[in-house]
């Protein structure tokens, strides 16, 4: 007995590892396991034996019985395996292929630029104003100290409404210092703002655009002086330049809205056409501003003997382009797709001073 | 404002170099524009000497020269028709570069003949217009010197910007005062001159201007010069004027150029034959007219101030003489003119005119009103020297004005408006140094004086002290820290375009920002073009009204593209546009439009054109991003008429409150703009969104269940023409609690569908709350809907 189940399970035991197939396994498995099985009709021999017999076979058998099972199994998950890998092995793809790419539009420089200046003022305790593109004469010149027929109008080549029905003509603002107005007379000191937006004047060349943008910036307080002008102009320009210091130049100029009044310049290089604020031997112009003249406090009903504040005025496009690097101001409105590819920002480039303010 | 430094000198006692005077300008704010000196570009040219010519072999207008430059002899072939034995002329070399040209010289073969460099023209060497032949030189100019040398002309010239409040630095005098005030040499002194008159002139001028108009010209003052001889002025006087680009004439008119330049003074001479009778300061009548000496005729509109004699109007005061009483060589008999004009009165009238003068421009930014009379005496007495005759006794009407101006002035004020702290001698004896006279003890009395128009209070005068100081000691001051506010720096309408924008460009489209104006006819096709938005003075007729929609900015910025040979054109701007002029009437919206393709060619999807759905899935994202309740919106299948009456519509809030528009473009107003399709776009009103109602940052908490949902489909057939919303909103009002969500999966028309119905495959979600929902609970569910359905749209089941 003992050798005819030796031999049973070298012949079954070759048997299961001649398959090449589960269903030839699945074949060795009924005729060794199955009711009619070789194993099978074995055990069932059991009945039919001595206790003592019993006693010895029962184990041998079920052994006998658990080894073949254990063998099929083993064989089966080699088997399949095998058939895993040969069906893997034909559905290979070029993975070479191009994929689609996810939808990916821009946010325009000028936008990112804004944000940027947003978020470096809001530190400063700065609130972001408003106004609109079409102006009235008193808040773009007569309440800044330009009264008709000053010289100083005619260098704002001033675009004009059609004079409407009381025969007013409205100007598209030249500037946005007439938000200075609106807010002076809207709002009780102090007052620290910077109003973003639109503005126009008769000009077209590589610099200049009948439309182009400019951010204002006013603070009005009681003891607010120059020095503090231009502490705030470091900390802006250093916080947008993304430089570790700034060096700037006042220049004596003229606003007739400001007095003193001057241009800022900003140390700088100019290498392979590309300007770098920060260092270098060059100085470029970087906006205008100066202390509020006291005739704009008294149009906004402000007494210039208890208030005082500062003013500057910035070209949106031009530190784009600085920081950015584009050299004709015509492309930021012409909306070429290349363009807008090239000098865009993803969605996602929100600025903020944690993360870096261009990426 | 151009001078030479050798100009400059004649007032500024000083040993600066050119650079240091630069500096020192742009410091103290007389901004240097340019610095220009002949010499730089002019330095390698020689006076030589023609030693011999013959005629070219092979050409009968060239001839071949020999040059000396002193040291060598060379053979130049030249074509000017003066070129001729023993003249000295100038010469460039090989390697020299010719500035006129734009050529750098090199040994040339003309027509067969080696030629060894040039002999140049005032053309050529950019010293004046003159071509017509090479330049002789004076016969005693010495061969080998430098041109420069000779010629004197090594002399920067600075050009600086002046600002409109600096009138005094209108004349070189002025600026020498600046510069002297800023420790940059000293100011010459100016000797009072005085010119004796020998008898009265039979000329004489009255101002009848009338009382109300008394102020345009308070003072006139003149004389009369007979027997003088005017020809061309002395070579020193032409060679000042030149060098500022300026014209000499006559001598008579190069005198009262010379001295609007150095001293800032304007003044006029009149041909004393030529007037009739005595000459009167009046206001113009309209219709009166004159030939000016700008050669233009001009005709009064009433109200100029203008200077006419007993015959007629013959100049605008202060701006513009005329032509009929003008200086020739053949005058003989002079008036002169010395006046104060009204400022404003002059800017109105030169704008009116269009007339840019060199008087003009001092009296609108206002004269020195004391030096008017010694003005005429300079005037007088350089036409006495240069032009000889007979001066009269001065006659003037009207009278110098009163000059008081004082400004009380605090010392401290440097520091707490400038924030400077300096002591007070020292702003004190900046304020002596420019001229002001200060006396009393802080505050001070700071007289202005009379050539400082300007200045008018305190913080002008803070103003001087700083810019003459410097502005680099002003030391940086941080800001004071605020207290910390609840509030953001953006207000609500600022993040809404914020985040309005990066929503649009995640979905793919890129911002582009296009002008506030645009064509009128265009902005007719797109609801506006309304007189009160066109703009009086535009740049161009292209951009001429003021925009009632961004779209047609967009549709051309999408052709621009095409027209690249771009395609997938996606595109969107934030920002405003224009229903009326009034501050109510700018709105702020958010426009987009695709164009062509919905999407790339590519291997692993169909191409299709982009359509109305692509549009109104945009105005959707745009309109969720600005915080609309967008799960309330309504769809109208009717929209303004720049869309596609069948593909568009609007989506609203309550049946009035519009909050955006969709659809394909009008194919005619494409074709009117001369734009191709198909082009989709949306028009998202971000001002009528209505504001969040969250007032803090807390969501609430939520309930979740995990018990699981369940689906279920319907096929209905319903009306053609009848919106799928309404069968939506039926479904979705069968049971609200019960019912999460339902979609639309498929839409059938065509065969096995009646004809007129379109069969509709519907997916309801079930969301079950404290348990599963039994079988009879999901058909219970199911019937609701399907009654629903048929209530509200008449859908029928499809079994």
């Amino acid at each position: 007995m003992q050798e005819q189940i030796a031999s049973l399970k070298a012949d079954i035991t070759a048997r299961i590892a001649g398959t090449d197939s589960i269903a030839a396994l699945e074949d060795v498995r009924v005729a060794a396991l199955g009711k009619k099985g070789s194993v099978s009709g074995l055990m069932k021999g059991l009945g039919g034996m001595s206790p003592e017999e019993r006693q010895v076979m029962g184990p041998a058998l079920n052994g006998l019985k658990s080894d073949i099972a254990g063998d099929i199994a083993a064989r089966k998950s080699v088997l399949e395996t095998a058939e895993l890998e040969a069906r893997l092995a034909g559905e290979r793809v070029d993975v070479s292929l191009p994929v689609l790419d996810h939808a990916a539009g821009s946010i325009h420089p000028n936008s990112q630029v804004m944000d940027e200046i947003a978020e470096i003022f809001a530190v400063l305790g700065f609130d972001v104003a408003e106004g609109p593109d079409l102006e009235s004469d008193f808040h773009n010149f007569t309440a800044l100290n330009i009264p008709e027929e000053h010289p100083a109008r005619q260098d704002h080549d001033t675009f004009y409404l059609s004079p409407n029905a009381e025969g007013v003509r409205k100007v598209l603002r030249t500037h946005t210092s007439p938000v200075q107005i609106r807010t002076m007379l809207s709002k009780e000191p102090p007052i620290r703002i910077i109003a973003p937006g639109r503005t126009y004047r008769s000009d077209s060349d590589a610099t200049h655009t009948p439309m182009f943008h400019q951010v204002e910036g006013l603070v009005i307080d009681k003891d607010t002086h120059l020095g503090h002008l231009k502490g705030t102009l470091e900390a802006f320009l250093k916080a947008f330049f993304e430089v570790d210091a700034v060096t700037l130049r006042l220049r004596p100029s003229y606003f007739p809205f400001t007095e003193p009044s001057m241009e800022v310049d900003v140390q700088c290089s100019f290498a392979d056409g590309n300007v770098k604020i920060g260092d270098g031997n060059d100085w470029l112009e970087i906006l205008g501003s100066g202390m509020v003249h006291s005739n704009v406090l008294k149009a906004c009903n402000l007494d210039p003997d208890v208030y005082q504040g500062f003013a500057f005025g910035c070209g949106i496009d031009r530190l784009a382009m600085l920081k950015y690097g584009m050299n004709d101001l015509r492309a930021f409105f012409d909306g070429d797709l290349r363009w807008l590819r090239h000098y865009g920002f993803r969605a996602l480039d929100l600025p903020t001073l944690a993360g870096g303010l261009s990426r | 404002m151009k001078f030479s430094l050798s100009w400059l000198k004649t007032h500024l006692q000083t040993d600066a170099p050119i650079d240091e005077i630069v500096r020192t300008l742009n410091a103290i704010g007389l901004e240097v524009d340019t610095v220009e000196n002949a010499a730089d570009r002019l330095a390698p040219f020689t006076v030589a000497e023609v030693v011999s010519t013959e005629k070219h072999p092979d050409a009968d207008k060239l001839k071949v020269c020999q040059v000396s430059d002193g040291t060598n002899q060379m053979q130049i072939v030249c074509g000017a028709p003066n070129a001729r034995t023993g003249i000295k002329v100038v010469l460039g070399q090989p390697g020299d570069y010719v500035p006129g040209i734009d050529v750098t010289l090199k040994k040339a073969t003309i027509r067969g003949v080696e030629s060894n460099g040039m002999m140049c023209s005032y053309r050529e060497l950019e010293l004046g217009d003159d071509h017509d032949g090479i330049i002789e030189l004076d016969v005693n100019a010495v061969v080998g010197q430098s041109f420069i040398d000779h010629a004197g002309l090594d002399d920067p010239i600075v050009d600086i910007e002046i600002t409109p409040n600096r009138q005094d630095c209108l004349g070189v005098r002025g600026i020498a005062r600046d510069l002297a005030a800023a420790g940059l040499g000293s100011l010459k002194e100016a000797d009072t001159v005085s010119v004796d008159g020998s008898y009265a002139s039979d000329i004489s001028v009255s101002l009848k201007l009338g009382q109300d108009n008394a102020s345009a010209c308070t003072l006139f003052t003149g004389r009369k010069f007979t027997g003088v001889k005017n020809g061309p002025s002395p070579q020193w006087l032409q060679d000042r004027l030149t060098s500022i680009g300026l014209r000499p004439i006559s001598a008579l008119v190069d005198i009262t150029n010379f001295i609007t330049h150095d001293l800032g003074r304007p003044l006029h001479v009149y041909d004393a034959a030529k007037l009739t009778g005595n000459i009167h300061v009046r206001t113009a009548e309209k219709g009166e007219s004159f030939l000016a000496l700008d050669d233009n005729d001009y005709t009064c509109q009433g109200g100029e101030t203008v200077i006419a004699d007993d015959a007629g109007v013959f100049g605008f005061g202060g701006i513009i003489g005329g032509e009929a009483s003008g200086c020739s060589f053949e005058t003989t008999d002079v008036v002169l003119e010395c006046a104060l004009f009204d400022r404003v009165k002059t800017a109105v009238t030169g704008r009116k005119h269009g007339i840019i003068s060199d008087a003009r421009y001092r009296f609108e930014r206002g004269v020195d009103p004391l030096f008017a009379m010694q003005g005429l005496e300079i005037a007088s007495q350089m036409i006495v020297e240069l032009c000889g005759g007979e001066p009269s006794t001065a006659f003037s009407a009207g009278e110098t004005p009163a000059w008081n101006k004082t400004v009380s002035f605090r010392s401290e004020r440097v520091r707490t408006l400038g924030g400077l702290d300096i002591p007070a001698a020292d702003a004190v004896a900046i304020l002596e140094k420019l001229g002001f006279a200060v006396s009393g003890d802080d505050p001070y009395i700071v007289s202005v004086p009379s050539w400082r128009v300007d200045v008018e209070g305190e913080a002008d005068i803070v103003e001087e002290v700083l810019r003459i100081h410097g502005y680099d000691d002003i030391p940086s001051v941080p800001l004071p820290v605020i207290d910390h506010k609840a509030g953001t720096t953006l207000n609500a309408s600022q993040k809404k375009a914020r985040r309005v924008k990066r929503r649009l460009a995640s979905a793919g489209l890129h911002e582009v920002m296009t002008w506030s104006f645009m064509r009128r006819d265009f902005a007719e096709l797109f609801g506006g073009g309304d007189q009160s938005l066109v703009v009086d003075n535009p740049i161009s007729s292209e951009l001429d009204c003021m925009r009632p929609s961004m779209l047609p900015n967009l549709m051309q910025t999408v052709q621009r593209n095409k027209d690249r040979g771009l395609d997938g054109i996606a595109l969107f701007e934030v920002g405003p546009t224009y229903e009326n002029d009034s501050d109510k009437g700018q709105h702020l919206v958010a426009a987009g439009v695709r164009a062509g393709a919905s999407g790339p060619r590519h291997w692993s999807t169909s191409q299709s054109s982009v359509d109305v759905f692509a549009a109104k899935r945009d105005a959707i994202a745009a309109l969720e991003a600005a915080g609309a309740p967008t799960a309330n919106l309504q769809v109208f299948a009717e929209a303004a008429p720049w869309y596609h009456p069948g593909r568009s519509g609007t989506l609203r809030l309550g049946p009035k409150n519009i909050l955006a528009s969709f659809g394909e473009l009008h194919p005619g107003a494409m074709k009117a703009m001369d734009v191709g399709g198909p082009i989709v776009g949306f028009e998202v009103m971000l001002d009528a969104v209505p504001a969040a109602k969250r007032k803090n940052a807390n969501k609430g908490a939520l309930a979740l269940s995990n018990l699981q949902s369940v689906e279920r489909d319907f096929a209905f057939l319903i009306d053609a023409d009848r919106p799928v919303a309404d069968l939506i909103r039926a479904v979705k009002g069968a049971d609200k609690a019960a019912i999460a969500a339902v979609s639309v999966f498929d839409l059938y028309e065509g065969k096995g569908v009646p004809e007129g119905q379109r069969s509709i495959a519907v997916s309801a979600t079930f969301e079950p709350k404290r348990e599963t929902f039994s079988d009879q609970e999901i058909e219970a569910l199911s019937v609701k809907i399907i009654a629903a359905a048929e209530k509200a749209v008449g859908a029928i089941l499809r079994s």
